[in-house]
């Protein structure tokens, strides 16, 4: 138990009560519950097709589960349409990385800012003073953040032109714009090679000890869940197969044949 | 494969211009701005009427710019947006009075409503459905106008004479050269403000939806809310053009706004770059020039020989006046060096 969590009482930030997804007769996630508490890393495991993007997609309101409820903080999540889930605190990364291709990496974070300003088109039109106001603090939060992850000589290039580690980098640092309390990281060891899967592991757990931010990592690659999460929740078919610290899951016999197999296969 | 997926792995339907890209710099905006304010003084009156359509055509092709450009939605039914604005300055300057000056902030709004109401349920489509539900709209337009119904206030199909201005306080300046110098104020003004938008966040709420649906949604862009809200922009700047347009011509008829309007206007956006600003006037003079200049070439194929000049521009310059523009930053670069 990690000492943020005993500050927090046991409150769990974020809590999957039950959630069941069902598309048409097949039952892609079937009763899972699990807790996450502040400053946790959760990695979230499984075989392909165990339902992990399924859950996810539920968390960031893409899909609406049949039965169970999300709550965040004690309050259900599962009224508020995807848009509404950035203002709360949820912020999220993509399988595969979905930027803004044709903005520049600036305008990229800076959208990522969006939940957390205002504005309307006619002052926006008119550059009205407090617009200005608005404009200069986001653009000395969005230089931080690049500055924090080491984007700062590619600031003003178009995305689409960098090399797609670079991509992931902008893509975390467009979450971070946003003051995540949860920061939902889908795949992110997708595409990389070995040294910059590790790099990335060490990344988010700088941003998780220095910004304080709970991670859920949602991850097949085993090496980086292992050595990033301090707590892991295994999937097999939809239903949760293991919970516990990296080195107990691994060695659950379960999740073992659910990767390996069994020998009476 | 997820929905979220297949939205991240699918091309933009529209290629943009990085944004910093899109104004001019401050030089070559001054001498274009000068070329405007010193030209009228020099030709005649006529020219004077042409350049004023000029700059008419270069807001709405401006309008669809920002809808087409900015938000990636697509529109054919410009025209729609264009005859409101018309017939609203001309009605509320014939039969209510209203100062022809008035008349425009008002076509504006109505034409932002009418625009951002169309765009709910629009927002159902996108691409090739929504240019078609568009068409629809600019199909239905003329004989809406021609109405029975409506022929108390917009004349049926005879439309309405509309008064030309004269200069105020006295200025020594024919009536078209006045409204000239009206038209260009105006069109700076809403120049300036499409480029401030666009930079905004609002701007960049566009241009995030028309990039990544999924990824706009994810860090709290209401996409529902900023694609409507595209629509509403564009055709009101439409309808003060239109508006303008009314003045200009001195009349309204359901017959000049058929859906021929909407595809040159379609048409000035591409030769003139999309997503690019200052493109839209050099959009303008094409839809505006180049007919007569194919006439002065074959009086029997005008129509192909514009359709001629279409293509060579296509397969030239596929970017349109943005991709001459960059060619000649880059000439320009290449002499100082020498």
């Amino acid at each position: 138990m990690t000492q943020a969590q005993l500050a927090q009482g046991h409150a769990p930030l974020l809590a999957v009560r039950d959630v069941s997804v069902v598309f048409g007769g097949i039952v892609a996630l079937n009763g899972v519950s699990f807790d996450m508490h502040q400053g946790q890393i959760l990695g979230l495991i499984g075989p392909n097709g165990a339902g992990k993007t399924t859950l996810f997609n539920c968390l960031s309101r893409l899909y609406q589960p049949s039965s169970g409820d999300i709550l965040m903080e004690g309050v259900s999540i599962l009224s508020r349409p995807p848009h509404k889930i950035a203002e709360i605190g949820i912020g999220r990364t993509f399988q595969n990385v979905a930027l803004f291709p044709n903005l520049s990496v600036m305008d990229n974070v800076r959208v990522g800012t969006h939940a957390r300003t205002s504005s309307d088109i006619i002052s926006d039109s008119l550059k009205l003073a407090w617009i200005r106001r608005t404009e200069a603090s986001v653009n000395k939060k969005v230089h931080d953040i690049l500055a924090y992850l080491d984007l700062e000589d590619v600031a003003h290039s178009i995305v689409s032109g960098l090399p797609f580690g670079t991509q992931k980098r902008v893509e975390l640092a467009r979450a971070l714009a946003a003051d995540p309390k949860i920061l939902l990281l889908d795949e992110p060891a997708g595409g990389l090679n070995h040294e910059e899967v590790y790099v990335l592991g060490d990344l988010v757990r700088k941003i998780r000890d220095e910004r304080r931010i709970t991670v859920l990592l949602v991850e097949h690659h085993m090496g980086m869940v292992m050595s990033t999460a301090d707590h892991v929740v295994a999937l097999n078919f939809g239903r949760k197969l293991a919970e516990g610290t990296p080195a107990q899951v691994q060695a659950d016999p379960d999740v073992i044949k659910a990767y390996l197999g069994s020998k009476d296969q | 494969m997820s929905a979220a997926e297949e939205v991240v792995t699918e091309a933009p339907a529209v290629e943009a211009v990085p944004k910093r890209a899109m104004t001019l710099g401050y030089g070559t905006s001054l001498v274009v701005l000068a070329a405007l304010i010193l030209t009228p003084l020099f030709v005649k009156n006529f020219i004077i009427f042409q350049m004023t359509m000029l700059l008419i055509y270069g807001l709405a092709v401006l309008a669809l710019n920002i809808l087409t450009g900015g938000s990636g939605q697509f529109s054919l039914g410009q025209s729609a947006f264009y005859a409101i604005g018309a017939y609203t300055t001309a009605i509320l300057m014939e039969h209510f009075n209203v100062n022809y000056a008035l008349t425009l902030p008002v076509a504006g709004v109505i034409c932002f409503a009418a625009g951002f109401l169309f765009g709910q349920p629009a927002l159902r489509l996108s691409g090739v459905y929504l240019a078609l539900a568009t068409f629809a709209l600019a199909t239905a337009m003329p004989q809406l106008l021609k109405l029975g119904f409506f022929e108390h206030w917009t004349g049926g199909v005879q439309g309405l004479v509309v008064t030309k201005p004269d200069a105020p306080f006295g200025l020594p300046l024919s009536q078209d050269m006045w409204l000239y110098y009206f038209t260009l104020a105006i069109t700076i003004g809403i120049y300036i403000a499409s480029v401030n938008l666009l930079r905004s966040r609002s701007g960049r709420a566009f241009m995030a939806i028309r990039d990544n649906e999924i990824a706009a949604s994810a860090m709290g862009v209401d996409v529902s809310l900023y694609k409507t809200l595209a629509f509403g922009v564009s055709a009101g700047i439409t309808g003060v053009a239109g508006g303008l347009g009314a003045i200009a011509v001195q009349f309204v008829a359901p017959d000049g706004y058929t859906i021929t309007l909407a595809i040159s206007l379609f048409l000035g956006m591409v030769v003139g770059g999309v997503g690019w600003l200052p493109g839209s006037i050099v959009g303008s003079a094409f839809i505006i020039f180049v007919p007569n200049i194919a006439e002065g070439i074959s009086k029997g194929l005008s129509g192909a020989v514009f359709g001629v000049l279409l293509f060579l521009v296509i397969f030239l310059v596929p970017h349109g006046a943005r991709q001459v523009a960059l060619i000649a930053q880059q000439l320009a670069a290449k002499l100082k060096k020498n």
